[in-house]
């Protein structure tokens, strides 16, 4: 069972910032004092999470960008841990 | 870059955490400071432009967090200009004020600039303990800057340096900052350098205080949730191991002074025996990874027993360079605050006056300010 609605559109929070950072090839959040550096799965849905694509679009963005099938439960784990962490909020 | 560099660059990570020091002026006085004691013989402030290459070199070499500080960095009349510029080069920039001389005009010119934070400090939540501690009357403006804050949308952390003077009030500044409307509020146990470390005697709490604060703090922690975070930095003076200093020497952080010295920590300047380069002569890149003064204590190859042989050396790398100086009058030496240093017993010396509280009153309090600074300058010879 899902723990977020297919059709909720995820958004970054204002108090987190996502940026890609050269010097550590990575995507990161920054916030106040402090950063997470992000890898690369985590990037690649947190660069989804626009607040226009509902989760389910952001599923199957995924699925076809990385020639994947069955991602959908990995993206609501993530999602749910995400808001845990205050990094993204749900536009309804 | 030679060859040297850049076999020794990739072994070392990029200095993610930049603080600006702009200015050693303040209007407060604060007991606890840890701005270096002789700041007041630190005449000759960096010029905007020479911040502005700091910041520029900085980011470059892969900065990204970026500390607003000083003394009252809001003195600078350029700090809008420092702002903006460290907002279009990437950086997320946080100031870091005592609030005193924010008004709207300026709280607005910084967020069009890109300020992304804005962290302010309290010395407690009554307005005769944070007058008293600061030395000034701003308990009043302090609430009104926080609301400020607020209503241009930042991000707040409210700072409260936790001494045995405020520390009974903890629950009260954890709901002032909650009625304030704070996402973060810090709760630094006063550490021992500088101005505080003056001052030890009279701030050091009992480990009674400390360990009700603790309970206090879980106790809000629990009923806010994710409302608002609550860091307790711990005091090591109680612990028997110390800290890993500034994540590990050289290895994330830089400070900037206000006349332009690169420094691995806020406070290593005090350290003698060590020279550190300053960011008139010399670029970032190269203080970074090929100054003597970053290098010295990287890693662990310089470290003396009972650090060299101890399995936990990787983990705490031997604590603070700072704290091993002024207690056991060794840079090189383990920090104190570690058991098995054969200096612990002037921690556990300072801890037990503590408890038994008849130290209080012995000395008055010295109050951070440029006559005071001078004084202290007369009766000690420079370190180093």
């Amino acid at each position: 069972m899902s723990a977020v609605s297919q059709s909720s559109r995820p958004a970054i929070s204002r108090r987190f910032r996502l940026q890609w950072e050269p010097a550590q090839n990575a995507h990161v959040l920054l916030y106040p004092e402090g950063m997470v550096k992000l890898n690369t799965s985590a990037s690649e849905i947190l660069k989804r999470c626009d607040g226009v694509r509902s989760i389910a679009e952001i599923v199957a963005d995924l699925e076809q960008a990385f020639n994947r099938t069955g991602l959908a439960d990995d993206v609501d784990a993530f999602v749910v841990m995400a808001m845990q962490q205050g990094w993204v909020e749900l536009h309804t | 870059m030679n060859a040297a560099a850049s076999t020794t660059a990739p072994a070392i990570g990029p200095p993610m955490w930049l603080l600006l020091e702009l200015t050693y002026r303040c209007p407060l006085h604060c007991v606890f400071c840890y701005n270096p004691v002789e700041f007041a013989s630190i005449e000759h402030e960096l010029a905007t432009a020479d911040w502005i290459r700091v910041l520029r070199e900085a980011r470059a070499v892969g900065a990204v967090q970026l500390g607003l500080s000083g003394g009252e960095p809001v003195l600078r009349d350029d700090l809008e200009e420092i702002a903006t510029e460290a907002h279009t080069l990437g950086y997320y920039t946080n100031l870091i004020t005592s609030g005193v001389g924010l008004d709207e005009r300026r709280v607005r010119a910084l967020k069009d600039g890109g300020l992304d934070h804005i962290q302010l400090s309290f010395q407690d939540s009554t307005r005769e303990m944070n007058d008293f501690l600061s030395h000034t009357k701003t308990f009043e403006l302090k609430q009104r800057v926080a609301a400020l804050i607020k209503a241009h949308d930042y991000p707040m952390v409210l700072n409260c340096v936790i001494h045995r003077m405020n520390i009974e009030h903890i629950g009260t500044v954890i709901e002032m900052a909650e009625r304030l409307g704070a996402e973060y509020l810090e709760l630094a146990n006063t550490q021992y350098y500088s101005w505080a470390h003056l001052n030890r005697d009279q701030l050091l709490p009992t480990l009674e205080q400390l360990q009700t604060a603790e309970r206090t703090v879980n106790a809000h922690r629990e009923r806010l949730g994710n409302r608002m975070r609550i860091f307790f930095v711990v005091p090591d003076y109680y612990e028997t191991r110390p800290k890993k200093c500034m994540n590990g020497w050289g290895s994330t952080f830089m400070a900037v002074t206000p006349d332009g010295t690169a420094l691995p920590c806020h406070t290593a300047k005090m350290l003698p025996g060590l020279s550190f380069p300053n960011v008139r002569s010399s670029g970032i890149r190269e203080i970074w990874y090929e100054s003597e003064g970053f290098n010295h204590f990287r890693g662990t190859a310089w470290m003396k027993e009972p650090c060299r042989s101890c399995d936990e050396r990787e983990k705490d790398l031997g604590g603070c360079r700072c704290q091993a100086y002024l207690l056991a009058n060794d840079p090189a030496a383990a920090d104190p605050v570690c058991s098995k240093s054969p200096h612990h017993h002037i921690v556990t010396e300072a801890t037990a006056r503590a408890q038994a509280g008849s130290n209080v009153t012995e000395r008055p309090l010295v109050f951070r300010g440029p006559k005071e600074s001078r004084a202290l300058l007369e009766r000690r010879p420079p370190p180093g």
